[in-house]
């Protein structure tokens, strides 16, 4: 160990230098999206030891595109993926295993477009891309109300003790029982920042990806009403990344409104048969237009 | 499992003591307090108050399976499920019909269709499995008093005239389908309540609310400041835990309001870049669902009925696995019928506005504002 090296552990316990963050920091794979303009307003994909928030009205395609990342967080890593797996934790019973299936059939079929000579050559690999083995790396959760989920979250850290190779935990939605069933607003913000600050610590102990899904709600500012995630401003501070999806004229827009490290951009994207791709990509299958 | 006893958990002695002295009986006692506020009422450091969470979430945390495992039930529980509504393109779109176990809404102007689509739909689930139906009970919750079982047996007869030409098999069927007519919102919740016990006892197989919305006229006053928990939020957790449950569709249907002015449409980052340029399109949509966003979030499908350029239109506006697509239809003596079952393309946020065409209809629309 280099003499200032051993001088900089014994200056503070548990810090960590700004330069082997960085280092640290690029040779950090991220998971992608899908769609290659959504991971370049994201810096590459959704990051481990982050919180990402992603919002959207009812419909836009918050669901798909959490299913999508519990797929492609298992692309192997022959394959430029990561080859983890996904906790599923669903709070609204929209989680459809055949449209599951679909994604992981068609992320399957992408792989092999991108890699032809690597399927020809290892037909030993070819075994592991079956969705079946996919649907097998996601653990799903099925919360019914808001003790359950306070109790999941909880849990996840012995959990994932249990289960060192989960790189993502997707909580598809965090606001639907808070929203339901709880009557002291002033309690419920004071348990959730306790949630928030538990998510946060797993996806830096545990070098996974937290990835919230949330509703949105109107919100009476400047003399109109307008849209905002739901939950409040102080829970508005418990993510890293916040990603809305939003619909502009006829596109499915991302926008990202908060990082850290990466500049506000928004990029269209589209929900295909296969799941989340680029906007020009979608097949046209259906030509005719209303 | 969130009243789930603690004395049930089977903790180590000193925490269940602890806990029973300071009548923290369910999970949910438990863990819906913070931290600091836990510690302070068992008069406890910090380590016994996270050592009690930590046990009681792990009692109180739902089995994990994996999708895979999941998909394995799916198949076993007989193919996923689905209760087809006989119009074959919304069918095909739908992946077979309405699913098992999720909460379809059915929206739109008054007088367009949705209660036709009910009562046939009421009607093929009573059917037995031979002829697509699920072969049990119906509850049908009609709040607005417009439920017809002559209207229905005329549907059903106009449609499988094959079927029905069996002597008292109309009768048969009919005396299957209970019909409830709550007078108020209480009421309402009062038989919900009971509802899951006799669900699950008395081979229930389709569960229809229409309309949901009949009781929300004077509910749905969404204040400036802050919003006040009503029981139609319980409702709606409440029908989706019973879809899930009972492992039968829920179907609800939903009125339309008028928009109003204040209605939220857009992003704050998206109000500053277009500045004034959105009052057109406020214009152009008319209608919306008379339960609001939250509602909207909490369906697993949405079906929006529509009329428009002189045609009516089903649309599939939520679904997880389908398609933005329309498919135009009208309404005969059979019920309704497809124009075609290809289905147009819908693209945009077109899929989910609600257009009404025809000044009748107008005049017949719930303005609340």
């Amino acid at each position: 160990m280099a003499p200032n090296e051993t001088a900089q552990k014994l200056l503070l316990q548990g810090a960590q230098n700004a330069w082997d963050m960085l280092s640290e920091e690029q040779s950090q794979k991220h998971i992608t999206t899908g769609s290659g303009d959504l991971n370049g307003i994201l810096g590459g994909g959704i990051h481990c030891k982050e919180v990402t928030e992603i919002g959207g009205v009812p419909g836009i395609g918050k669901t798909q595109l959490g299913i999508q990342l519990a797929i492609n967080v298992q692309i192997p890593v022959d394959y430029g993926g990561l080859g983890g797996k996904a906790i599923y934790i669903d709070t609204e019973g929209s989680f459809m295993v055949e449209r599951v299936y679909q994604i992981a059939e068609g992320c399957i079929s992408d792989i092999m477009e991108y890699f032809p000579c690597h399927h020809d050559k290892s037909s030993s690999g070819q075994e592991n891309l079956q969705p079946e083995s996919f649907l097998a790396g996601i653990y799903y959760f099925r919360i019914c109300s808001y003790t359950e989920q306070i109790a999941v979250i909880n849990y996840l850290e012995k959990f994932l003790r249990e289960h060192k190779d989960v790189r993502i935990v997707i909580i598809d939605s965090v606001t639907f029982h808070f929203r339901q069933d709880f009557d002291d607003l002033a309690l419920r913000t004071r348990v959730l920042s306790g949630l928030s600050l538990k998510l946060m610590k797993i996806s830096k102990s545990y070098n996974l990806a937290v990835v919230l899904l949330n509703q949105v709600t109107t919100k009476f500012t400047e003399g109109s009403f307008q849209l905002t995630l739901a939950l409040g401003d102080s829970w508005s501070h418990s993510c890293t990344n916040r990603l809305i999806l939003y619909w502009k004229g006829n596109e499915r827009c991302a926008y990202l409104d908060k990082s850290p490290s990466l500049p506000v951009a928004s990029t269209p994207y589209a929900v295909t048969s296969k799941g989340v791709r680029d906007a020009g990509s979608s097949s046209c299958k259906r030509v005719r237009v209303m | 499992m969130a009243n789930k006893l603690v004395s049930d958990m089977c903790l180590p002695p000193h925490l269940a003591h602890l806990l029973a002295a300071r009548r923290l009986t369910t999970a949910k006692d438990v863990l819906s307090l913070p931290e600091v506020e836990l510690m302070s009422l068992l008069d406890a450091g910090l380590a016994t108050a996270r050592d009690a969470v930590c046990h009681v979430s792990e009692f109180a945390c739902p089995p994990c399976q994996t999708a895979l495992a999941l998909l394995d039930e799916r198949v076993r529980l007989g193919g996923g499920g689905r209760l087809a509504t006989t119009l074959c393109g919304l069918d095909e779109a739908l992946g077979g019909g309405i699913p098992l176990g999720k909460l379809t809404e059915v929206v739109g102007p008054s007088g367009i269709g949705k209660t036709q689509f009910c009562l046939k739909l009421a009607l093929l689930a009573t059917l037995p499995e031979c002829y697509g139906g699920l072969n049990g009970r119906v509850v049908y919750i009609d709040t607005e008093s417009k439920f017809s079982s002559r209207r229905m047996i005329e549907i059903c007869q106009k449609s499988f005239p094959q079927i029905f030409r069996q002597e008292g098999l109309a009768q048969k069927m009919a005396g299957r389908i209970l019909v409830m007519r709550p007078a108020s919102l209480s009421d309402f919740t009062k038989s919900l309540e009971q509802m899951k016990v006799t669900l699950l006892q008395n081979d229930v197989k389709l569960l229809i609310v229409d309309s949901v919305a009949a009781f929300m006229s004077s509910e749905n006053e969404r204040g400036t400041t802050g919003f006040t928990q009503h029981p139609l939020r319980w409702a709606l957790s409440f029908l989706k835990s019973i879809a899930e449950l009972t492992r039968i569709p829920v179907v609800v249907s939903n009125q339309v309001r008028s928009q109003s002015n204040d209605d939220g449409y857009h992003y704050s980052f998206e109000v500053k870049r277009m500045g004034d340029g959105d009052g057109a399109e406020r214009l152009e949509s008319h209608l919306v669902a008379a339960l609001g966003i939250q509602w909207a979030h909490a369906v697993t499908i949405r079906l929006v009925f529509e009329s428009h350029s002189g045609q009516r239109f089903i649309k599939v506006a939520k679904s997880p696995m389908s398609p933005a697509v329309a498919f135009p239809f009208i309404v005969e003596s059979s019920g309704i019928t497809l124009l075609n079952d290809e289905g147009i393309d819908v693209s945009g946020p077109e899929i989910t506005s609600i257009r009404c065409q025809g000044q009748n209809l107008l005049g017949l629309l719930p303005l609340e504002n």
